[in-house]
């Protein structure tokens, strides 16, 4: 086993890192307050070629693994940036794999390139408020008329819609009723956002201002056949194929903003000076720190297993659940003790901690809540009774 | 690469007058740059428990960064065409190779190391560059002006003895006349600037203004790994790196004391003019 840093991981680190030292503290405090998509941090990344890290090398992208990428997201949040960061450019990461795994030459031709260049942003519609995470008993429905679909239905929690020019969305082709199976009948579009068809919602919400979330009312919005990813009716298949690295990167981001928090605490402890000694010389403030520490590092390594795993074509399901969970967990124990050692302050905005707090939320409950994932553990890994 | 690659192309144009203007010589800019694996600036120093150095346990390194300036001249000059060659060099542990795939990710078309877990000091990486020097034979040779680790701010200067060629250190504008084969060299003096043309080959070390150094992109980090990467031995070179000056003792900057707090300008200015006797 090599626990070793490789030369590529620490290099994407520097880079990733003097991107990111860019957008400072009070860059990200101040979208936190006014809002507005970090164009810039966008554009920043697309132009050293990182949108693709995952995707095929012949349309642009790098062709890496989903451990390069959760380095890369590791270390933006780790940079201060948080989920605001990593949300916007999140789904450029991965959320394409299915058509660079399951689309026609004509479509990667057309969908990636310019995706990865920026010129695109994309958002992921496959959640639906009538659902929750029982993604097989979507409503969307997809109605074939000729050489197009029609699509109609809601979608809710769709991350980057405000700006994004695609998107990829999982609908309904044939009712449930008429299908073989339960996970049938759904099938994947990669296609444009017309506002015409498409209303949008902007959830206002906890943090992360400065990447919406949104509700979608979508009245009749034809999609060309051609922009139907794959076969018909296995669409939920091919969603399914990158549930276990969406889990992967989100566990990375956690850790990273958990990490952020961490050392802001730390430094804290050390200058803060109360009594005639720093409050980090009390063990009551070391002692909550030294074992995020320790929660923090324990899901880094479950989360790089899982990534190495999954890179090697082995199945990770439990490691990338059990990564999500662990990272998610240890990270909302980071910034909240953050919060708490800084005491009042911590409560303040322009400490940057309540701002962690409130993000760290967001791993927490997507794309998966941690009691499902016990559930999944319990389920899958020990063999106990499905009990939902 | 592309504009060198032009440059060649239009001597090798038997047709063309231009190769008048271009002896053999000048297509042959190469230039090297010394790279330092030094403590991040981010990192706050904390020295050792028994005041014998830093402690650099577990601390991330990384480019000193008037390295990275020394980099992105040679890159830029590279890309106009002048240079056709960066070669990347590194002194010290195997972990160098990291600041040298770095530099390779940036840019630069070859590494080398010379390898050796001996502490090295200034003179020392003079003497091993100036080996390195003597075998790739560069036109120009760019090094950040000091390492932010220990300040020293002698290895350019050294080498530039040892080669017997032309320096010019803290340069803030550097630009090459290739057909002249020299060097036009604007410095930072306490004065105010000061320009030098020296005649190639040359020194040349760099200050903080010089230019703002890129970011490796993705796909070039990615090239990077494909690029040449030679370790040599100082053995081999023939160079003694055995360290000539000793390290007593290490400690903590004195610590600031607090400041005061005064309650009005008045107060100030009373203040300067008493107490700190700055103001008359």
């Amino acid at each position: 086993m090599d626990f070793s840093q490789s030369e590529e991981h620490t290099s994407i680190r520097d880079a990733v890192g003097k991107i990111c030292a860019q957008f400072d503290d009070h860059y990200w405090l101040e979208k936190d307050r006014a809002g507005g998509f970090p164009h810039e941090l966008h554009r920043a990344f697309a132009d050293g070629g990182w949108l693709g890290i995952c995707l095929p090398v012949a349309y642009g992208g790098s062709g890496m693994g989903i451990t390069e990428a959760a380095v890369m997201m590791q270390t933006i949040t780790a940079s201060g940036a948080g989920l605001s960061g990593a949300s916007a450019v999140h789904m450029n990461i991965f959320g394409l794999q299915p058509v660079a795994v399951f689309g026609t030459e004509e479509q990667k031709q057309r969908m990636l390139p310019p995706l990865i260049a920026g010129r695109e942003k994309a958002c992921f519609a496959v959640t639906e408020p009538n659902t929750g995470l029982n993604t097989t008993q979507l409503q969307t429905r997809a109605e074939r008329v000729g050489d197009h679909y029609v699509l109609s239905g809601e979608k809710v929690w769709i991350s980057t819609a405000q700006v994004a020019e695609k998107m990829l969305i999982l609908a309904r082709t044939t009712p449930q009723d008429q299908c073989s199976k339960p996970s049938l009948g759904l099938s994947l579009f990669y296609t444009s956002l017309d506002r015409k068809y498409v209303e949008l919602c902007e959830i206002d919400k906890m943090g992360r201002k400065a990447v919406d979330s949104n509700q979608l009312f979508i009245d009749g919005l034809p999609v060309p056949v051609a922009d139907r990813i794959g076969e018909e009716g296995r669409g939920f298949e091919y969603i399914l194929h990158g549930m276990n690295p969406e889990r992967i990167l989100i566990a990375a981001e956690a850790t990273g903003l958990g990490r952020a928090a961490l050392n802001r605490a730390t430094r804290y402890a050390n200058e803060r000076i109360v009594f005639n000694r720093p409050i980090g010389k009390n063990q009551a403030i070391q002692h909550p720190l030294a074992e995020s520490w320790m929660e923090l590092e324990a899901a880094d390594l479950m989360t790089m297993r899982a990534a190495w795993k999954y890179d090697h074509g082995e199945p990770c399901g439990a490691d990338a659940n059990a990564a999500k969970y662990l990272a998610a967990e240890a990270g909302f124990e980071a910034c909240q003790r953050a919060v708490m050692t800084h005491g009042g302050y911590g409560y303040a905005k322009e400490y940057h901690v309540e701002r962690y707090l409130r993000e760290i939320m967001i791993p927490r409950i997507a794309p998966i809540s941690p009691q499902l994932i016990l559930c999944y553990i319990a389920e899958k890994v020990l063999g106990l009774p499905k009990s939902y | 690469m592309q504009a060198s690659d032009g440059l060649k192309s239009m001597v090798r144009s038997p047709t063309e007058r231009i190769i008048d203007f271009y002896p053999a010589k000048e297509i042959d800019l190469k230039i090297l740059v010394p790279v330092k694996r030094v403590i991040d600036y981010n990192i706050k120093v904390r020295v050792k428990a028994d005041n014998t150095g830093v402690d650099l346990a577990n601390v991330k390194m990384a480019m000193n960064p008037f390295d990275e300036i020394a980099i992105e001249e040679a890159l830029r000059l590279k890309e106009a065409g002048v240079a056709s060659e960066v070669v990347a060099i590194s002194c010290g542990v195997t972990a160098c190779q990291e600041t040298l795939r770095t530099a390779m990710a940036l840019g630069a078309d070859r590494g080398i190391l010379v390898e050796t877990d001996v502490e090295l000091q200034p003179l020392a990486v003079a003497k091993l560059l100036k080996a390195i020097a003597l075998n790739e034979s560069p036109q120009l040779i760019i090094l950040g002006k000091q390492a932010i680790d220990d300040d020293a701010n002698q290895t350019g200067q050294m080498l530039a003895a040892l080669m017997g060629w032309s320096q010019a250190t803290f340069a803030s504008k550097v630009v090459v006349d290739a057909s002249a084969g020299s060097v036009t060299v604007t410095r930072e003096v306490d004065g105010g600037s000061e320009t030098l043309t020296l005649t190639l080959p040359a020194i040349v070390t760099t200050d903080l203004r010089l230019n703002e150094p890129r970011y490796a992109t993705l796909p070039n980090i990615m090239k990077a790994k494909k690029k040449p990467l030679d370790v040599i031995k100082p053995e081999i070179l023939g160079i003694d790196v055995i360290p000539r000056l000793t390290t007593l003792k290490v400690t903590d900057p004195a610590p600031r004391s607090a400041g005061v707090k005064v309650a009005n300008v008045a107060e100030l200015i009373h203040k300067l003019k008493n107490e700190a006797k700055v103001i008359a």
